[in-house]
């Protein structure tokens, strides 16, 4: 199983470094779906069918409404020629990226085996939760019974994102 | 100056009247397919609401699902802008009556048993059977309608304003 998520990371980072550098967006948006799509495969492979479900709902309306927003552009990315600022940013760039990885390598020493660490929480959490909360699914029981207050701020993250797409997409007020 | 004003309101009002709105639908065998399957979307995305404390997915899945099925008609059939804008103002009343539930539900945990935010004061029967688990299925149903509406929303308010903007 490590093999295959291995593989499929190894594409979406293909796909995530071709969606930057298309020249047709609409290739770039599609390469955006390799991505959402192998996330769905590697969480299906990590036996987690709720975070499955939602992923590949979700990654399939932004596809959508993503491809309608650009057929209605021009289509084409601008590319201009590196200078020394440019240059300057391309070097402090891949410095960055150099020293997190070693720090990235040397946390990765103290981490646990994918899948098989060591959380206090969890055993808790599944220690008879169908009794606790009454429900079968344990995801719903954690979900709306142990971290209410979690799905509520996500339940108002939604309304503020509506609340700030109705405020910039008006263009009565905005005379 | 004030007639100025009035006269240039009056033709843009005209203009907006005779600009033809009207949102162009896609080809009949689109249209036929989507007859077809945007009711049992519709359903399957209801199933996985009222059935998310048994089986995966639940309001916010379930929610998408259902989004997606009205986006569907949308985009296959088009709309007239009126249309458009009334749709838009009910599904912003719907978005918010339900978030006042989903919050209202969980200060209804005060006044039963003990006293905590998002008490499970229901009943909770038998486990795995489909009227069980206390308050969680509403919860699931009302967090449902609203990720459907807020999602159909931006979607809305996409299309709206493309049609509003002059070209």
């Amino acid at each position: 199983m490590e093999i295959a998520i291995s593989i499929i990371t190894g594409l979406m980072i293909v796909g995530a470094l071709y969606a930057i550098h298309a020249k047709d967006l609409l290739s770039s948006v599609i390469a955006c779906g390799i991505v959402g799509y192998s996330l769905v495969i590697c969480f299906l492979l990590l036996k987690a069918p709720d975070l499955a479900i939602v992923q590949i709902v979700v990654d399939t309306i932004t596809l959508i409404i993503m491809v309608a927003v650009v057929l209605d552009s021009s289509r084409e990315e601008s590319f201009s020629k590196l200078d020394i600022k440019g240059y300057i940013s391309a070097v402090t760039a891949i410095v960055l990226v150099l020293i997190l990885l070693y720090f990235f390598t040397i946390s990765l020493r103290s981490l646990d085996v994918l899948g098989k660490s060591s959380l206090r929480m969890a055993d808790y959490y599944i220690e008879g939760a169908a009794q606790k909360t009454g429900s079968a699914n344990l995801v719903t029981g954690v979900v709306f019974d142990f971290r209410g207050y979690d799905t509520m701020g996500e339940a108002v993250v939604l309304v503020t994102a509506v609340l700030g797409v109705l405020t910039i997409l008006r263009l009565k007020g905005k005379k | 100056m004030i007639p100025f004003r009035k006269e240039q309101g009056v033709g843009e009002k005209d203009k907006l009247k005779t600009r033809n709105v009207k949102m162009k639908g896609m080809t009949l065998i689109v249209r036929k397919t989507t007859q077809l399957i945007a009711g049992m979307i519709f359903m399957y995305g209801i199933y996985v609401i009222i059935h998310g404390h048994l089986t995966p997915g639940g309001g916010f899945a379930g929610g998408v699902i259902v989004a997606g099925s009205l986006i569907l008609v949308t985009l296959a059939f088009g709309g007239d802008f009126l249309k458009l804008l009334k749709e838009e103002t009910g599904t912003t009343i719907v978005e918010s009556f339900a978030t006042i539930m989903v919050i209202l539900i969980a200060t209804a945990g005060f006044l039963f048993g003990t006293h905590i935010f998002f008490n499970n004061f229901l009943p909770k029967g038998i486990v795995g059977e489909l009227v069980s688990a206390g308050v969680l299925p509403l919860y699931n149903i009302f967090v449902g309608t609203e990720v459907a509406s807020s999602i159909f929303i931006i979607f809305l308010s996409l299309i709206i304003f493309k049609e509003e903007s002059p070209q």
